[in-house]
């Protein structure tokens, strides 16, 4: 059950690094991006190819980062003529753009299911409370709280912060206040892309790389964006603590119903409140 | 008054060209389908069985733009119905007889059953959420395909489902064949054209346009989109039915995520609320997967996507038909 509930965690708050890029490019500029799994596949891949020692795992973070940020800018001037067009056309696109990344992918590592080994030292497991627990898992708990406290800290507490939610809650009138909108967008796209990339490869010692990957945890993202609130980083932690609970308390109690569990955490979310736990009613009306 | 007058003639000037224009595409749907229907007594097998697959998925794309095209719900899950009509057919095809109508009607009430189960929480919302919840709801029933092991056979799929039976003969001849998929997926084609062009379908496009105003003028729009949503899984659901008598197989992609997608490029390449558009946006991309696919290694998701970014930046009247409730933003709802 400590097991259970500490697994929860650690995979909360990596959904979180995860998700929270996703909802602030969508509370900002009204982007789905579902092209947001494959860049955590992106991620994971790295860290397959270059992790194994603190060197290359390191190296793999540095990488995924640099290249997650290099995505992303790419990803919102791909986006940037669409701005204007329906939902569907941007969903359309950067499906189509998750789906070159994808094989792209199984081209260079192969169809195969890849293991990430966990950095050493990281790989062996600790007593929690009475029960073996692994040690990498814990430390994922510690970076992902940090991660999201400082995420936190910055959208909420500095300038940038603000200049974000700003521009979440009005595009036009920040605009009209002389701030380029589309900096604003490159650098918000690019930062949660390189969460996502990131995210891949802290997650690689969990889920490891395989193809299909991608689909699984962008379906986690969109299911933590929508029960936390689109654009809300409070509403991503909370949904994405809740989700990592209720997928592991699923995959536990009832594991072939695990993924029935987390669509109807889902619907009764929506029934009690459409527009997300920490939606604000802004967030309805888009 | 006299304007009252002069307009009165120019509005009645172009009736003859318009109702040759009404006649015109009659002619040519009746042409078509005669066209279609001789098509088997002319091809090769193989032919005919790669037009056997392009008729089910032209069903499935016209009920898949039903929901997108016409009212505007743009759908990223719609093959859960489609597999789900289809592992339907073939457990019963199985189990208890494949005899003809029988696969099809339990098809098309999985379809509607599984849209009824799903539909009451996805049409509360639109857009974006829309094309999340429907992401998510397919993913999931595909989830469910290959684990639920007992009835759907796991990943390795629903094999060994025996020829669709008329009348006690079964079905194996590819033209014989064919031409059952080619009457019952005309009939459905019909059944979602006479929807497109009924008063329920005017109010569907006016929800497309314009929930709000809809809603004012006292639709109760919510249940014009979940009746509309139950429609296209029932449809899609007999669509299913149709694979599962073409391919005498089912398995976890006829519902994947991937099958949604080529569905939706269908919709998108033939024009978003045309339904002719969808069935030669079908075609083309069953022609494309097939022809390409065994050059390409199975890595048809490459071409796919590359498509996928071609056809929005280059086709934006794909998808004119298209609208959004943003642009009614400022307004409160």
């Amino acid at each position: 059950m400590l097991v259970s509930v500490l697994n929860g965690f650690a995979i909360g708050f990596l959904l979180f690094i995860l998700a929270v890029g996703l909802s602030l490019v969508f509370g900002m500029m009204d982007v789905l991006n579902l092209a947001h799994g494959a860049l955590f596949l992106g991620g994971a891949y790295l860290g397959a190819a270059l992790a194994g020692s603190w060197g290359g795992f390191l190296a793999a973070l540095a990488v995924a980062a640099v290249a997650g940020l290099a995505a992303g800018a790419l990803l919102s001037l791909m986006t940037e003529p669409l701005r204007n067009r329906s939902h569907l056309d941007q969903a359309l696109l950067t499906l189509g753009v998750a789906f070159v990344a994808a094989e792209a992918l199984i081209i260079v590592f192969g169809d195969d299911p890849l293991s990430v080994p966990a950095p050493p030292g990281l790989d062996g497991s600790v007593t929690v409370l009475g029960a073996t627990y692994p040690t990498y898992r814990l430390v994922l708990i510690g970076v992902g709280a940090v991660l999201a406290i400082v995420v936190h800290v910055v959208v909420e507490r500095t300038r940038i912060g603000a200049l974000v939610r700003a521009t979440v809650a009005d595009r036009e009138m920040v605009a009209a206040l002389g701030v380029d909108n589309r900096l604003v967008k490159v650098v918000v796209f690019g930062v949660g892309s390189l969460l996502a990339t990131t995210a891949g490869v802290l997650g690689g010692p969990i889920y490891g790389a395989r193809p299909g990957l991608d689909a699984t945890v962008l379906i986690l993202a969109l299911v933590v964006v929508v029960i936390g609130g689109l654009g809300s980083v409070r509403g991503a932690l909370l949904g994405a603590l809740i989700i990592g609970q209720v997928d592991t308390l699923g995959r536990l109690l009832l594991p072939e119903l695990a993924s029935f569990v987390l669509f109807a955490a889902l619907a009764l979310v929506l029934v009690l409140r459409p527009q997300g736990i920490l939606g604000g009613a802004g967030a309805r009306a888009r | 008054m006299t304007a009252v007058q002069t307009r009165i003639p120019v509005a009645d000037a172009p009736a003859e060209p318009n109702r040759l224009r009404r006649g015109l595409p009659r002619i040519v749907a009746v042409a078509v389908v005669l066209v279609l229907a001789a098509a088997p007594l002319f091809l090769a097998p193989f032919a005919t069985t790669t037009l056997t697959r392009i008729v089910v998925f032209a069903l499935f794309a016209v009920s898949l733009d039903l929901l997108v095209g016409i009212t505007g719900l743009p759908s990223l899950g719609h093959a859960a119905y489609f597999g789900a009509g289809a592992y339907a057919a073939g457990w019963v095809s199985i189990n208890v007889t494949a005899e003809a109508p029988v696969p099809l009607l339990v098809g098309a009430a999985t379809g509607a059953v599984a849209a009824a189960l799903t539909g009451w929480i996805t049409v509360r919302t639109g857009g974006v959420f829309f094309l999340m919840l429907t992401l998510a709801i397919g993913e999931t029933v595909q989830q469910l395909a290959n684990t639920w092991e007992d009835a759907t056979g796991g990943a390795n799929g629903l094999t060994g489902v025996p020829s669709v039976r008329l009348a006690g003969e079964p079905l194996v001849n590819a033209g014989y064949l064919y031409w059952y998929v080619l009457a019952i997926g005309v009939v459905g084609f019909a059944l979602v054209w006479l929807v497109a062009r009924s008063p329920w379908g005017a109010a569907l496009r006016g929800i497309r346009d314009n929930e709000p105003r809809m809603r004012a003028l006292g639709y109760p729009t919510a249940v014009y989109k979940y009746a509309v949503f139950v429609l296209a899984g029932s449809v899609a659901g007999v669509a299913g039915s149709l694979l599962v008598a073409q391919q005498r197989l089912v398995t976890p992609a006829d519902l994947s995520f991937l099958t949604s997608s080529f569905a939706l490029l269908a919709v998108v390449i033939g024009g978003a609320g045309s339904l002719w558009g969808a069935c030669l946006g079908a075609a083309v991309v069953v022609l494309v997967r097939e022809t390409l696919g065994a050059s390409l290694d199975g890595h048809g998701p490459l071409v796919l996507g590359l498509v996928f970014v071609l056809v929005v930046y280059l086709l934006p009247r794909g998808a004119a038909g298209l609208r959004w409730p943003r642009r009614d933003k400022g307004r409160s709802t």
